[in-house]
């Protein structure tokens, strides 16, 4: 059998559910199929694989993924990976079918299924992993859909705060496994198993042993509910129950012991491991078993009788001796087939009587002989009781608590007085469940009168009990095999030889179990005492209700958190994101390299034209600040900033630069006059003076981030990577304006995307005005006034005298200033002065241009010259040039990147005009001052 | 030189910034457009000063002025224009739905919510 096989075993879940969720359609049968079919073609793919690793072979596969970061999809099938696939996957069956009958008729069970084989890849990739990275992220796989499973009536409140709760602390014992097993990875050099697990010794003794240790456990301790995490299991009854019987018996819980088995070689026979293992393993056990007693509810009985007993498989793990591991392995086959099945039994008295209140049920021998039946033996077997499997484990414990080599002395017997104590509490909660569940006298409290269930929803209880007698019975030749595999496997070494039988003669650990069971009878007989001494004392169940308190301070402390951080404003926001920009940029600095603010470099002399400039600059600037809040003469100021602005272009040897900014000016100035038509003119100031010094100092701050970042830059050396544009600008693309030719040429899909953007930032603003209706602030009303006269005279015959300069603009921008830019803002400008001279009737009626086309167009054109060289051949965007003639005009060069020109040229005439005339059209359906703001 | 320029640059950042801190639409935009002048004129600067470069490939033209930031500004300033008019719209519509030209669809409140005044 191919070792890839191994793969699609782990798929055959994960499959299913995708399967299972189209079924459902189908109807719940069908869905009921899927799943089982999911579930046995996993067993099938299994089968051939179980006699190798029953004669000790691993089997692994390995699958490069993530090579760099030591992730691969590796497998492995040994003796424990081979018990819990079949223990997954064989519980899994009986589960599908019992869950059948067990959720209400009106369930579609898709989505049930499709969570429970979603747990059972989970589960099934955390027995198969070979990578350990593997191992954690299936581990939180399964801690996510138990999650899901445990809030399936995501109705009841109940329900989602248990799952909530197994979520947090699952969930969080994880993310302790994750750091574990990293540490681990890193000690011992591998994340994979087989080599991790060969390096004990290595482990052992390093410095981080504990740390490891500590976190490993937590992971382990949190999933396998061991005290004093032990809360959310209970909690966890709120789930259907057969995701009880499934998980919490069987499956998921077992993952914390399973991963002490998988890391047994590694991490025990240490000092620390048994007391940090042998001591949780010992509390949890005997704690468990005192409080199921109390339990009324029969799942609560249980969940804290599977608590008692998955400590008791910590503990003998924690023992430290190769025959407690093999105890151990015993006990997790044992546990999982009763547990499971008195889960399920339990699921069907619930179902058949409508409660599961143990004060209120009685009598059901009467009712369900045969469900009955097989609820005794497996309540038998969680006792301890002989020829039933748990009795045999159990012994097998007894046996080695005696004479361990950590206790002598005095103390030689303190550890078996514990079994012995241990084992009593178990004996008496088991009697109580049987006691009182079939055999106390009716109480006629029964919501309905019970039966006997359906033959198939029994079934499940029928099998698990079958086994539970068979490996009672015959434990050698029934479980032999596969616990002296998985034994080997969690031992990595020899097993020593052990004998498997129910009887070993008269000795200490047969009188131990006696002990145990007739104390445990009495214990229960006196049971009313202990009720009463319980409620008299009623213990907190600290550790839930310390969960709790921090869950709520955690909540509390978000909420401030957010509060303090979101005030839902967006100047807080910004000033925020400032205030960060600020400390990140401080802190960059401050750990950056010591050099001086000022480069090498001379500082330049300083001339009388800049200093005149740059004082324009400051008065617009902070007239601008100053005066922001009567609009109209900030913006008055502001526009003397740009103008220096363009000015300063224009003396620093960048013409192209001062005319766009220039004509960009114009329009934008016209804009937001347009615009504030619409907003009040003048502002109250609102901002407390505390508020203004806070966004004064973060705004200063930023400006001398900015202005020392720009000395820095002018006063250090600089090597221009522009040689090439330079170079190539006339021989390579035709023109003197290297600016140009970048803009058109070298650099023309960039021009491409930006005139894209520029025309969608266009058409947002066509779809955000259009239709909108606005009441004018200004005075309320629009100005009775005529259009001047002298101006729709003056304007009418500078259209063609503008258009003309433009075009001549737009021809020459190849090799002087201009280009398409340029010429679409000026040809821009001249529209709009016909709009603002002659009104938009006038000019709407004579133009009749639509603008969203001109964009259209544009964007055409650009495109179209750049396919257009794919026809030669050449690649997207390539531009070819000559020299034409044409009369009058003069030769000139042409170049096909003057096409894109073109189009760049339409395009902005597009985006300005289309921006001006949609707020010149809210004119024109403007609402009553009187019906807005009174 | 180096010094004063830079200074102007801050300035025109420190004034931008303000305004953009500001709660009031208008404010914003102002406050915008002085930035971009601040950023435009920082990312020409990248190509150094010169008052004296030869802005244009002509024959016998030495030392030309750098032409790569200058195109990237040259975009920029027309892309800010793009960006200046959305905002503009994106204002006037927020105004048409809320009722306020506050950046936050509506002025604040001084008491905290859950206060009673």
């Amino acid at each position: 059998m191919s070792p890839h096989a191994l793969a699609a075993l782990l798929l055959a879940p994960f499959l299913g559910v995708p399967l299972v969720l189209l079924l459902q359609a189908r109807g719940r049968r069908w869905a009921a199929w899927g799943a089982a079919g999911a579930m046995a073609a996993g067993l099938a793919i299994l089968a051939p694989f179980v006699s190798a690793v029953l004669h000790g072979g691993t089997v692994v596969m390995r699958w490069p993924w993530l090579p760099e970061w030591g992730m691969d999809v590796a497998l492995r099938l040994d003796g424990l990976g081979l018990l819990f696939a079949g223990l997954i996957l064989g519980i899994g069956l009986l589960i599908v079918l019992y869950a059948a009958y067990y959720l209400p008729m009106n369930d579609r069970l898709g989505r049930f299924y499709a969570m429970l084989l979603a747990f059972a890849g989970g589960m099934l990739g955390v027995a198969l992993a070979e990578n350990m990275l593997l191992l954690v992220v299936f581990w939180e796989i399964t801690s996510l859909s138990s999650f899901l499973l445990i809030a399936y009536w995501s109705d009841s409140r109940e329900a989602r705060v248990a799952a909530r709760m197994a979520l947090a602390v699952t969930g969080g014992g994880g993310l302790a496994l994750l750091a574990g097993v990293l540490l681990l990875a890193h000690v011992a050099g591998s994340f994979e198993l087989s080599e991790v697990l060969a390096r004990g010794d290595l482990v052992r003794d390093h410095a981080l042993y504990p740390v490891i240790l500590v976190l490993v456990l937590l992971g382990a301790f949190t999933k396998s509910a061991q005290f004093p995490f032990h809360f959310w299991l209970p909690n966890a009854m709120a789930a259907p129950t057969p995701v009880s019987a499934y998980l919490h018996s069987a499956t998921m819980v077992k993952a914390g012991v399973f991963l002490l088995a998988r890391f047994y070689p590694v991490l025990a026979e240490t000092d620390l491991w048994l007391v940090l293992v042998g001591g949780t393993g010992a509390v949890t056990f005997v704690y468990g078993a005192y409080v199921a007693l109390l339990k009324n509810d029969l799942k609560g009985l249980l969940a804290y009788s599977t608590i008692s007993h998955l400590g008791l498989i910590t503990l003998l793990l924690g023992l430290n001796t190769p025959m407690a591991a093999v105890a151990a392995v015993f006990h997790i086959i044992n546990h999982a087939i009763f547990k499971a099945s008195l889960f399920i039994a339990a699921g069907i008295i619930d179902h058949e009587c409508g409660t599961r209140d143990m004060r209120r049920l009685g009598g059901l021998f009467r009712f369900m002989p045969w469900t009955a039946t097989l609820a005794i033996v497996a309540a038998g077997s969680m006792a301890g009781v002989p020829l039933l499997n748990g009795f045999l484990s159990k012994e097998m414990f007894f046996v080695e608590t005696i004479n361990h080599p950590a206790f002598f002395g005095a103390m030689g017997y303190a550890l078996p007085a514990f079994a012995t104590l241990a084992g009593m509490l178990s004996v008496a909660y088991s009697a109580r469940f049987v006691h009182e569940v079939f055999f106390s006298a009716a109480t006629a409290d029964m919501p309905r009168t019970p039966h006997e269930p359906p033959r198939w929803m029994r079934l499940p209880v029928d099998v698990l009990v079958a086994l539970v007698l068979l490996v009672g019975l015959l434990p050698q030749w029934t479980v032999g095999p596969i616990l002296t595999a998985a034994s080997a496997a969690v031992l990595q070494a020899d097993v020593p030889p052990f004998k498997l039988a129910i009887w070993h003669g008269f000795n200490m650990p047969l009188a131990m179990s006696a002990a145990a069971l007739v104390g445990g009878l009495l214990y229960y007989r006196r049971r009313h005492a202990l009720f009463a001494l319980h409620a008299r004392f009623l213990p907190r169940l600290a550790s839930q209700v310390a969960f709790e308190r921090a869950y709520r301070i955690a909540e509390f402390a978000a909420m401030r958190l957010m509060a303090l951080a979101d005030r839902r404003s967006l100047p807080t926001y910004l000033a925020l994101f400032l205030g960060f920009t600020v400390v990140l940029g401080a802190w960059a600095w401050h750990s950056a390299t010591p050099s001086s603010l000022a480069g090498p470099l001379p500082w330049g002399e300083t001339d009388p034209v800049t200093w005149v400039g740059v004082a324009l600059l400051a008065i617009g600037a902070l007239g601008t600040v100053l005066l922001h809040r009567q609009r109209l003469i900030a913006l008055v100021f502001m526009s003397v900033a740009g103008l220096v602005v363009s000015l300063a272009f224009l003396r620093f040897a960048a013409p192209d630069l001062a005319l766009t900014q220039l004509s960009v000016e114009v329009v934008t100035i016209v804009l937001l006059l347009m615009a504030l038509r619409y907003l009040p003119q003048e502002a109250v100031a609102e901002s407390s003076p505390a508020l203004r010094w806070r966004d004064a100092a973060l705004a200063g701050l930023g400006g001398l981030g900015v202005a020392a970042l720009c000395f820095a830059m002018l006063t250090r050396p600089f090597d221009t990577i522009s040689g090439y544009h330079i170079a190539q600008s006339v021989p390579g693309g035709g023109g003197a304006n290297v600016v140009n030719v970048i803009l058109v040429d070298f650099r023309g899909f960039d021009t491409l995307g930006e005139i894209a953007v520029l025309a969608m930032a266009a058409l947002g603003l066509h779809a955000l005005l259009d239709g909108l209706r606005l009441v004018p602030q200004a005075g309320g009303t629009r100005t009775q006034d005529r259009y001047p006269v002298m101006l729709a005279m003056l304007m009418r015959p500078l259209l063609p005298l503008a258009i003309a300069v433009s075009v001549h603009i737009f021809l020459r921008g190849h090799n002087l200033p201009g280009g398409g830019f340029i010429a679409g803002l000026v040809i821009a400008i001249a529209l709009m002065l016909q709009y603002v001279a002659g009104g938009i009737d006038f000019a709407q009626a004579r133009l009749r241009l639509d603008y969203v086309r001109v964009l259209g167009l544009g964007l055409a054109i650009a495109m179209a010259t750049g396919l257009a060289s794919w026809l030669f051949g050449r690649p997207f965007l390539t531009s070819a040039h000559g020299y034409v003639s044409p009369p009058i005009v003069g030769s000139f060069e042409i170049a096909s990147a003057m096409a894109f020109d073109l189009g760049v040229c339409l395009v902005v005439i597009g985006a300005v005009m289309l921006a001006l005339t949609e707020l010149g059209l809210l004119g024109c359906r403007e609402q009553a001052p009187a019906q807005g703001e009174g | 030189m180096a010094l004063l320029v830079s200074a102007a640059i801050g300035l025109l950042t420190a004034c931008g910034l303000y305004l953009l801190l500001r709660p009031r639409v208008f404010s914003v935009i102002l406050g915008l457009t002085l930035l971009s002048y601040a950023v435009n004129a920082l990312i020409f600067l990248g190509g150094r000063l010169s008052a004296t470069a030869a802005p244009l490939a002509l024959p016998g033209a030495v030392g030309l002025a750098d032409p790569l930031p200058q195109a990237l500004v040259l975009t920029a300033i027309v892309i800010g224009f793009g960006m200046t008019a959305y905002l503009v719209a994106l204002a006037l519509r927020a105004k048409g739905e809320t009722g306020t030209d506050h950046v936050d669809g509506a002025p604040p409140t001084d008491t905290p919510p859950g206060r009673a005044e």
